[in-house]
């Protein structure tokens, strides 16, 4: 038995999100505790940034003695500079995450799309388009994500371009190949006998076929994406030095480490973990109850 | 004999493979009569369903049309450019699927595949009229108003199959390609949908051209009957004649090898071999490796199609 996609009331829907729970077991889990974490940092983030006073102390002002260890007035103590780690943290998380949802989000505009055409219109532009794909594809991802960092340069906009490139192949394969093997459907053959435009065969009977899996593949990408903008950020090409920042924050701490202060380094790298398994378990649950065919992206 | 609504003359279609050139339909000339059932039988392979798909033109790449004509209503379809043909589909000429099971969009409910077809064609008709027209269309074919938002994973197999006739006369097409409709269906199923069949192409004077592999289907349904064989047409006749008495030793195999309760004798003799590789095929009768009256003939030279006796056509030096 699929999952049906029709329009429940409220309470019926609730209760078809409760019963998932006995068909899918293990991946319902896995996909609810990675949504719970997902919706908590993002509820944090969005919160700490309409109300700036939601942070114990000013992420950027020193507040206490430099490395205090994590006690009550800093519960995961302060840095350095005497800054305090968790303000920092919950402030570097706004970065992150913009990153992070505006690379995964270009690189969806942009992959999406051009699977698309490549795997309807086929030919000469299909082979151009893949040849295109599979030589970013073929880069090792930081690689070329630090020479396009550096190449364009610092500011969240920036950073994200360099990382949305390294991900446009994925989309544009993924769609691609679902597109070609939706497209050999008998329903899609059978629409064509009826008389459907190719527009209607496209956004109609390919295009919400294939959905699923985007929206699978976009969790995904959002938790590595978020580790290379931390990758980045660490070794120096971070959207901007002044503002926090998980990756660089790390750097900064990473020398404090033999000195016995653990602290500066392993609260950002915890907060790096948890949010991208968040996205990572999200999307790997969605995927197993959504399509249980699709095993790699 | 009342005027012809399809023509199909002399049409090749090859698929290029890597082996080599398949020429899966073979000069291949049939009239389709206005109002009558045709049924076009054969083996798997044989060239039926290539046939059904090249008169839609949805032949799949790199299927393509060699040569010959397919007149409907006086018009080459070959001659017309895509959009004039993409028109036709459904409106003129419609296809019924093998597979009910997976010939609709998952994710379209039953409304939404219906009001889609008429408003393509008709797009000045208003969604509310549509699905008004929608839901008059599955109450003829026996399925409850109800259903009509259902997706399609909530429909039964004949259900389906139903809603795909549904779709298929939507819009009073005057010819309905009915590729193998009860092949993935069981008996009751079967035999509730040819009932349904046959009563629709009574009211609407509709004309069919069944292809199947399922004698029986069309000594239920068809006026006239084709065989195929490797691409080729062997013979043709009304039914009547053909079934007491086929004339080519292939129609004949294919008889033989269906039980029938009318006979006493429960013999049943299955044909020898397969059909021949499309790649290679035998030289002279293409049947002539299977055929039980194989003469010296046969291997070197090929047999035409021609009328052997009146109203009965055949291709096979049996009939000189």
């Amino acid at each position: 038995m699929q999952p049906t996609l029709e329009l429940a009331g409220p309470t019926n829907l609730l209760a078809r999100f409760l019963r998932g729970r006995k068909w899918y077991g293990a991946e319902w889990y896995m996909t609810v505790t990675g949504g719970l974490i997902v919706i908590v940092v993002l509820t944090l983030t969005v919160v700490s940034f309409l109300t700036p006073n939601l942070a114990p102390y000013d992420p950027e002002v020193r507040s206490g003695d430099p490395f205090t260890a994590p006690s009550a007035g800093h519960i995961f103590g302060t840095d350095q500079l005497g800054r305090d780690i968790l303000s920092r943290i919950m402030y570097g998380a706004q970065i992150v995450l913009q990153v992070a949802a505006l690379s995964a989000t270009f690189s969806l505009v942009t992959g999406v799309p051009l699977g698309l055409m490549s795997g309807y219109v086929g030919g000469r532009l299909d082979r151009a388009l893949s040849l295109v794909m599979d030589s970013i594809y073929s880069f090792p991802g930081l690689i070329l994500a630090i020479a396009l960092a550096a190449l364009l340069g610092a500011g969240v906009l920036n950073i994200a371009i360099a990382i949305a490139v390294v991900y446009v192949p994925i989309f544009f394969r993924l769609v691609r190949g679902q597109v070609l093997s939706i497209k050999e459907q008998l329903y899609v053959e059978a629409a064509r006998s009826l008389g459907a435009k190719g527009r209607t065969v496209l956004w109609q009977y390919i295009f919400p076929n294939v959905i699923p899996s985007i929206v699978v593949v976009f969790s995904l990408n959002i938790a590595d994406a978020i580790i290379t903008e931390a990758g980045l950020a660490f070794i120096g090409l971070g959207v901007d030095p002044s503002r926090p920042d998980w990756g660089y924050d790390i750097f900064r701490g990473r020398s404090e480490l033999a000195g016995g202060r653990w602290w500066p380094v392993t609260f950002p790298g915890l907060a790096i973990a948890l949010v991208a398994l968040g996205f990572s378990m999200f999307g790997e649950g969605l995927s197993e109850i959504l399509n249980p065919k699709l095993t790699e992206s | 004999m009342t005027e012809p609504l399809l023509e199909i003359r002399d049409l090749i279609v090859e698929y290029p493979t890597r082996r080599g050139l398949v020429r899966a339909v073979d000069r291949v000339t049939l009239t389709i009569p206005r109002g009558k059932v045709v049924g076009l039988v054969g083996e798997s392979g044989c060239g039926k369903s290539t046939m059904g798909m090249a008169v839609l033109r949805l032949l799949r790449p790199p299927g393509r049309i060699v040569g010959g004509e397919v007149v409907f209503e006086g018009r080459n379809l070959l001659e017309l450019d895509e959009e004039a043909m993409r028109q036709l589909r459904g409106a003129r000429i419609s296809m019924i699927f093998q597979d009910p099971m997976t010939c609709l969009n998952p994710l379209q409910r039953i409304s939404d595949h219906i009001v889609e077809t008429i408003r393509t064609h008709e797009p000045e008709v208003s969604e509310d009229a549509a699905r008004q027209r929608a839901a008059a269309l599955i109450d003829r074919l026996g399925i409850a108003k109800d259903r009509l938002d259902d997706h399609p994973h909530q429909l039964s197999g004949g259900m389906r199959q139903r809603v795909m006739i549904g779709l298929a006369l939507t819009l009073n097409a005057d010819l309905i390609i009915a590729d193998e409709p009860t092949t993935s269906l069981d008996v009751i199923v079967e035999a509730q949908f040819l009932d349904l069949l046959r009563e629709l192409q009574k009211q609407f004077g509709l004309t069919i051209l069944l292809i199947t592999h399922n004698i029986g289907v069309v000594a239920e349904l068809a006026d006239q009957v084709a065989v195929m064989y490797a691409g080729e047409l062997v013979e043709l006749a009304e039914a009547g004649p053909l079934f007491a008495r086929p004339l080519h030793p292939y129609t004949q195999g294919l008889l033989h090898s269906v039980p029938n309760i009318k006979l006493a004798d429960d013999h049943l003799e299955v044909m020898k071999g397969s059909p021949p590789s499309l790649l290679d095929p035998p030289a002279g009768c293409k049947f002539h490796p299977r055929c039980p009256f194989v003469m010296e003939r046969c291997k070197t030279e090929e047999p035409e199609l021609r009328e052997v006796e009146p109203g009965r056509w055949a291709s096979c030096w049996l009939y000189p």
